[in-house]
């Protein structure tokens, strides 16, 4: 590997997708020639708060009718202030947050500056453009994108289709095979100037309501301790949750299920989450 | 048409060296050392916006002292090669060392080849990590590579620097006295220099996956205000001359002179001949 030095006129930028191309590495949209079946990776939830976004997604991969995987992560750190989560055939997804997180610092260490919010969601949304070819065959990604808006000083929300179209959430989305359910769930439960314990909260009952409603998305696996992922992004950067934290909402959660059932006498007509 | 004289390889060589040795020497110089936490580079650069001192990777960073265009170029293709190399294989395999090697065979090329020498010396710093010591590489304008694991000083003024610079240096200081010791052996005795005047950064152990963090603004006053201040500002006359001198306007990453006073103060001959090194590509 040589020191990639470009003549002017052919000098790839800051622009990391581009630079590979040029550098004959091998870009993150390969060939048709994946293996089916594919895993797909299920949902992802991402709201609002006073401060900031939480973004939280399951851990299930499943190839078909078999869970190929029971501890995949699907929410990811894009840089200091976005997090991404994704939803679609894992093995591109993945590739595509890996593409995406490398293209941004990349952009921030050669020309020192941060791109704004704005400029990394278009940035994810022409690497899920580019990935069009492969959505048509079945192999979608659809990625969910926010962060903290350093110059607004507001956390948003950026949603996605197969072709890269993208699209500011106002308040809250929810994307995968469950998110239908996680939405309704966010929705019901939403307001404005949430504070972070209660948006957590709201983002992990959304996840459970999924994982009851959706095959394709896990719940809280109490046997093996893996539990969804919680992000949190505010002005002072990405973090995650602690496990013991989210373990503990998810006790707490269940617990309260439970009272209800033997409250109405245990049927299956559950209603709204307490 | 006319005919081209002979030249003696030596004496193009010579002409070569002395140019890019001069061009170096205009500029202001830079100072890296090892402290308790990591590595500390100080430069002085009046400039906030043309960094002389950048990240490159998680662990690795790059500075650079001479013309700002040459250099900030060696430092794009640093930044490129490394996020190529971390992306195609791992990020934990990106090293200085590779870096430092296609840099020196870069500038020595340079040197040996094209009309002009690349008017630069450049240092790759990196933090070390499970059991790798931390490493400067100092990489001259010829292509010549040293690897330091105490200090190094880039820039026209690097001899007396270094002398003041190995005075009372430990491996164990913290922030604040490494920062303080640093700026003194940049100022030397004649001069006092403030925050304005520098442009300082860390890579530190305790700052994450990306080492890197610029010291700036309140948080380097603080710092210089600790340990930092230039002990005994050693007679009022001495500071409003110099002052003048590193005040003035810093476009370029600082390339215009202040070296009348410093080449007073040092006693010694012309700048250009104060550092012979080595010609041709000797990288290694």
């Amino acid at each position: 590997m040589g020191l990639p030095i470009f003549p002017l006129s052919e000098d790839p930028g800051p622009d990391f997708v581009s630079l590979l191309r040029r550098t004959g590495s091998p870009v993150a949209t390969p060939g048709a020639d994946a293996a089916l079946p594919v895993r797909h990776a299920t949902t992802v939830v991402t709201l609002r708060f006073r401060d900031g976004i939480v973004m939280a997604g399951d851990r299930r991969a499943t190839e078909g009718h078999v869970i190929a995987h029971r501890a995949m992560e699907k929410v990811f750190p894009a840089d200091r202030y976005s997090a991404v989560a994704i939803a679609g055939a894992a093995g591109f997804a993945v590739e595509m947050v890996r593409l995406f997180q490398v293209q941004l610092e990349h952009y921030e260490k050669v020309e020192g500056l941060t791109l704004s919010l704005e400029g990394k969601a278009n940035q994810l949304a022409q690497m899920v453009r580019s990935h069009l070819p492969l959505a048509m065959q079945g192999l979608a990604v659809v990625p969910l994108f926010a962060g903290y808006d350093l110059g607004r000083g507001v956390g948003r929300i950026f949603t996605y289709d197969v072709t890269g179209g993208h699209y500011e959430e106002a308040d809250y989305q929810a994307t995968g095979s469950g998110g239908r359910d996680a939405r309704t769930t966010i929705k019901l439960g939403f307001r404005e100037g949430l504070s972070r314990d209660e948006a957590v909260e709201l983002a992990i009952q959304a996840l459970y309501e999924a994982a009851d409603e959706d095959a394709g998305t896990g719940g809280p696996d109490l046997v093996r301790g893996i539990y969804p992922l919680v992000a949190v992004v505010t002005a002072e950067g990405y973090t995650q949750a602690d496990e013991s934290e989210v373990a503990a909402r998810f006790a707490a959660l269940i617990d309260r299920k439970r009272a209800e059932q033997v409250g109405t006498g245990g049927t299956d007509g559950g209603g709204e989450p307490a | 048409m006319t005919m081209p004289f002979y030249v003696a390889p030596e004496q193009v060589m010579k002409d070569r060296a002395e140019y890019a040795q001069k061009g170096i020497a205009r500029g202001r110089s830079l100072v890296a050392t090892l402290y308790a936490d990591g590595i500390l580079v100080v430069a002085e650069n009046p400039s906030r916006s043309l960094h002389k001192v950048s990240e490159i990777y998680d662990r690795i960073a790059f500075a650079g002292v001479g013309k700002y265009n040459e250099y900030d170029q060696l430092r794009v293709a640093g930044v490129r090669h490394a996020d190529t190399k971390g992306f195609a294989y791992s990020r934990e395999d990106v090293d200085a060392r590779s870096l430092a090697n296609l840099y020196a065979q870069f500038l020595g090329n340079v040197f040996t080849h094209e009309m002009k020498p690349l008017e630069v010396e450049i240092l790759v710093a990196e933090l070390g990590a499970e059991g790798r010591p931390d490493q400067l590489y100092h990489i001259a304008y010829e292509g010549t590579i040293t690897d330091e694991d105490r200090f190094a000083v880039l820039g026209g003024d690097a001899e007396t620097i270094t002398e003041r610079v190995a005075e009372g240096w430990r491996a164990d200081r913290d922030l604040a006295e490494a920062l303080g010791a640093a700026v003194r052996a940049l100022a030397g005795p004649e001069r006092t220099l403030e925050a304005g005047d520098l442009e300082v950064a860390v890579l530190s152990r305790r700052n994450g996956r990306r080492s890197f963090r610029r010291i700036t603004d309140d948080e380097l006053a603080g710092l210089l205000g600790h340990g930092g201040r230039s002990q005994g500002g050693r007679g009022g006359g001495g500071r409003p001359g110099s002052r003048a001198s590193t005040a003035g306007p810093g476009t370029a990453g600082g390339l215009e002179g202040e070296a009348d006073d410093e080449a007073a103060e040092g006693g010694g001959g012309p700048k250009g001949a104060k550092k012979p090194r080595p010609h041709g590509g000797e990288a290694g």
